[in-house]
């Protein structure tokens, strides 16, 4: 009788002690996201400025300049991705929910979208400097935006997807019965319903790529100047970071926090606006 | 009656008027093979990658054979290629990284299912879900001016003072370094697998849960006698597509694990990853064998992760009952 | 200008299971057939038949022919997305299109056809909500969103969505299986008063619904027409046994 009281105690004991754990590891969990938005917040705060979002680069030792090609390069390599990353996207979603549906091409897609989506950056990378950089014999914003485009066709097909499954077949019959032909019933009344969805997949996808590095150091390469047309080389946030965070002059270190700052805020508005869009309907599916 | 009549009138008045009764036949077509085409520019981006990378690592292949995985002479001058070193530095900072990142992400996101107020749960989940989608250069900054001064301080000092003696933790705790990156790395891919997790352990059938309370179990017994058994599997596939993530990892590594091809049984000391070598090397290397043996590294780095991903959307897929509702955060 | 349609031999499947058998039934122009059954006798699939949108899910196969104004629907050179312009279709829960308001719900029949007429729009969405009888409870809101309805008149508005288009024919699939007394009321009353501009054919598991509202009935079992005559004749002196079973309530 005695035994099994202290028994129940222990693991009464124990049930508190491991949920103490549990709480224990969330903040761990979550300290870091906390300590590296505020670190980029305090730190980038102190240099940004007008000039500094605007201005060409200085070199190392002298005041003054901007990233202001950098961020112009970022919304460049991503504007032009999203042209021709997102619309393959959307489209091959139309096709696997509308049309290919669980068929054995379908079903091949799907599997190639998901190694897409879990291939390393690099190797991306790799494949966009064989496919455009090499063959024009130099680098070029247009070879960046092909890697980005090979990374966000994916992450939004499957997010377009995974919405068109959400719309009701009874919306589809409505729009059939009506003597309204299937693409006409696609574009009219299937893409509206899932329009809020699919723009938060589309804003999740592009927060992803604007801030890729690895495959950029290959392809875009990186610029001092202004970028002038899309097949010269050309300065992002991400690779600037890169190279002023990894040199020994404190100026440049500094800027290398404030140019964080704009890639933070960037990537994390595109996260909180896409997910508060979702909140309700889709909610499951931010 | 009169409103009848009127519309007997009317009638007929309609099939003739519509435009698409002759856009059909084009426009329906048309829809579906544009979309079809689309999808197939995916799988032929994949089949192109593929074929490219095998053709230009195809020299280094042909050259090193398999020896180019065990060899350790990485020298672009006399052009001896062995990715033993950048193989050993992917593997253990992600082998660190999954041994802290596992237990840390299991117990996130059992508090995030089963014990957090739903009141906390929301923005938790919802910080959690914003540091998956933080970049990862974002990391690599602040894992080099932050993360690395207190890795040095309060972790490898202390791990070198008391523990200096077994190998793994001899020499000088100088920051950078592969117990540096692996860390990093887990912080990285946390959020990735609690995200997966608390998706695999709210597919538990509250109904077991309810029968093992019933019986008098207490919470911790629950989760450890019916929920972690219950989910294991997707919890496994979880962990493995986070591996998978941290072994293709690239700008926050190369920030912090001291870039030098080194194999040291110390994690104290400096190494160099398969991302990393090709992200520095890349642009430099003049000699076409150089970039070949580059090329043939992405592609070992590929067939890993691509095999990883298989088994853990298998594992995944499987214990989420065959529907592809399992959400995946990278 | 409704028409009448005949079927002849018609068989349906899914997949390898046959939910129909050689059903022959003339449903008669200008009157209510009632189709009834227990559930799961094919009669969903039955009227489903009717427009050809039971070949809109996967695995799904007809046999047969079906007679409309001197063509059959299955015909290989008939397009079923024009016979379903002419074959209209009501669905069991109400299905306005939510992304659409009132006004454009009525009116998307037209639109996503390509309606050239567009001045003609306003006054033909009038005219089908009236026959719909839900243009006075909407006149003052067509700008609203379809959803903001209730049941019974989201029901309404889907019946005047497909009365725009001007079908011959219009299918309803238990239309008011989903909705409270008096809005099955306001429908059932509907129904009786639109059978003078279009024939209808209806599904319902409500067999006092079938005697309020159809002329003739037809009655289904395992896929099989067991027996089809006046409605007032199956009601009171049913020619086969199993008629006689269900409506009594002895199975189903």
């Amino acid at each position: 009788m005695n035994s099994m009281y202290t028994d129940i105690r222990i693991r009464k004991v124990k049930n508190v002690a491991m949920h103490l754990l549990m709480v224990i590891l969330t903040l761990i969990a979550v300290t870091p996201l906390i300590s590296i938005v505020g670190y980029i917040a305090i730190k980038g705060y102190r240099v940004i400025n007008w000039e500094f979002l605007t201005s060409l680069p200085a070199p190392p030792t002298m005041d003054g300049g901007g990233i202001g090609p950098a961020i112009v390069g970022t919304v460049k390599l991503v504007g032009l991705a999203s042209l021709m990353g997102i619309p393959t996207g959307i489209l091959t979603a139309i096709y696997l929910n509308e049309y290919g549906k669980s068929g054995a091409f379908a079903s091949s897609v799907r599997f190639v979208i998901d190694v897409l989506i879990g291939t390393p950056s690099i190797v991306v990378g790799i494949a966009a400097f064989l496919f455009v950089v090499r063959p024009m014999g130099h680098f070029s914003l247009f070879a960046g935006s092909v890697a980005l485009a090979i990374m966000i066709a994916p992450i939004v097909a499957r997010a377009t997807e995974e919405i068109l499954r959400l719309v009701p077949d009874t919306l589809r019959e409505a729009s059939y019965a009506l003597g309204v032909p299937k693409w006409r019933t696609i574009v009219s009344v299937v893409i509206p319903y899932a329009t809020k969805g699919i723009v938060t997949g589309l804003m999740l996808g592009v927060a992803r790529i604007a801030g890729e590095t690895a495959p950029l150091i290959m392809t875009a390469f990186g610029s001092q100047f202004w970028n002038k047309s899309i097949f010269e080389p050309t300065s992002s946030l991400p690779k600037l970071i890169y190279s002023y965070s990894t040199t020994p002059y404190q100026n440049w270190i500094d800027k290398a926090w404030g140019a964080a700052l704009v890639l933070i805020f960037m990537v994390l508005m595109l996260n909180i606006i896409a997910r508060v869009l979702t909140r309700g309907k889709y909610s499951r599916l931010g | 009656m009169k409103e009848k009549m009127e519309a007997v009138a009317e009638q007929k008045i309609a099939i003739d008027l519509y435009k698409n009764g002759q856009n059909r036949k084009v426009m329906e077509p048309l829809f579906r093979w544009t979309s079809l085409v689309f999808a197939g520019l995916i799988v032929l981006s994949l089949a192109a990658m593929i074929l490219v990378m095998v053709v230009e690592s195809w020299p280094s292949i042909t050259t090193f054979g398999i020896r180019f995985i065990w060899d350790t002479a990485w020298n672009p001058v006399t052009l001896e290629f062995g990715a033993l070193p950048y193989i050993y530095g992917t593997v253990v900072s992600s082998i660190i990284a999954i041994l802290v990142a596992t237990p840390i992400s299991i117990g996130c996101a059992l508090f995030l299912t089963e014990m957090a107020p739903s009141w906390i749960r929301a923005p938790i989940g919802f910080l959690i879900e914003l540091l998956a989608a933080i970049p990862s250069i974002l990391f690599g900054l602040w894992g080099l001016f932050v993360f690395m001064p207190f890795v040095r301080e309060y972790i490898q000092v202390p791990l070198n003072q008391f523990f200096g003696f077994i190998p793994l933790f001899a020499g000088e705790p100088r920051g950078l370094g592969m117990l540096s990156a692996g860390l990093l790395l887990a912080i990285m891919i946390i959020p990735i697998i609690t995200a997966l997790a608390r998706d695999v352990i709210s597919a538990v059938p509250s109904l077991q849960k309810e029968g093992a309370l019933a019986l008098g179990a207490t919470k911790w017994e629950v989760m450890r006698k019916v929920i972690l058994p219950y989910s294991r599997v997707g919890i496994l596939g979880a962990v493995m597509l986070g591996l998978g993530r941290a072994l293709g990892e690239t700008m926050a590594v190369i920030m912090i694990i001291g870039n030098r091809p080194e194999i040291n049984l110390s994690l104290l000391e400096p190494g160099q990853s398969m991302a990393g070598v090709i992200a520095t090397q890349f642009n430099e290397s003049i000699h076409s064998l150089h970039v070949s043996a580059l090329i043939e590294i992405g592609l070992l780095l590929f067939l890993v992760t691509f095999l990883l991903n298989v088994i853990a959307r298998f594992l995944i897929w499987k214990v989420s009952g065959g529907k592809n509702g399992v959400r995946v955060v990278q | 200008m409704a028409k009448d349609m005949l079927v002849q031999d018609l068989k349906a499947w899914y997949g390898t299971q046959q939910i129909l058998k050689n059903i022959n039934l003339k449903i008669e122009k200008n009157s209510v057939t009632a189709i009834i059954g227990p559930s799961g006798c094919g009669k969903s699939t039955f009227i489903r038949c009717l427009n050809r949108m039971h070949e809109v899910t996967p695995g799904a196969r007809v046999e047969g022919k079906v007679w409309f104004d001197g063509i059959n629907l299955y015909d290989p050179d008939v397009d079923p997305v024009q016979i379903r312009k002419r074959v209209g279709m009501v669905f069991q829960k109400p299905n306005p299109f939510p992304t659409m308001s009132i006004f454009e719900n009525v009116a998307a029949g037209l639109r996503l056809n390509g309606f050239k007429d567009k001045k003609r729009i306003p006054e033909i969405v009038e005219r089908s909500l009236r026959m719909a009888a839900l243009w006075d409870e909407v006149k003052d809101r067509l700008h609203e969103s379809g959803m903001s309805l209730s049941g019974g008149q989201q029901q309404r508005l889907c019946i005047a969505r497909s009365l725009a288009v001007e079908p011959e024919i219009l299918l309803m699939d238990e239309p008011a299986s989903a909705l409270d007394p008096i809005a099955t009321g306001h429908i059932e009353e509907l129904i009786v008063e639109l059978k003078d501009k279009v024939t209808i054919a209806i599904v319902t598991h409500n067999m006092q619904q079938a005697a309020r509202i159809a002329d003739y009935t037809a009655f289904f079992l395992h896929g099989e027409l067991v027996e089809y005559n006046q409605t007032e004749k199956i009601f009171t002196s049913p020619d086969d046994k199993r008629t006689e079973d269900y409506l009594s309530g002895r199975f189903g």
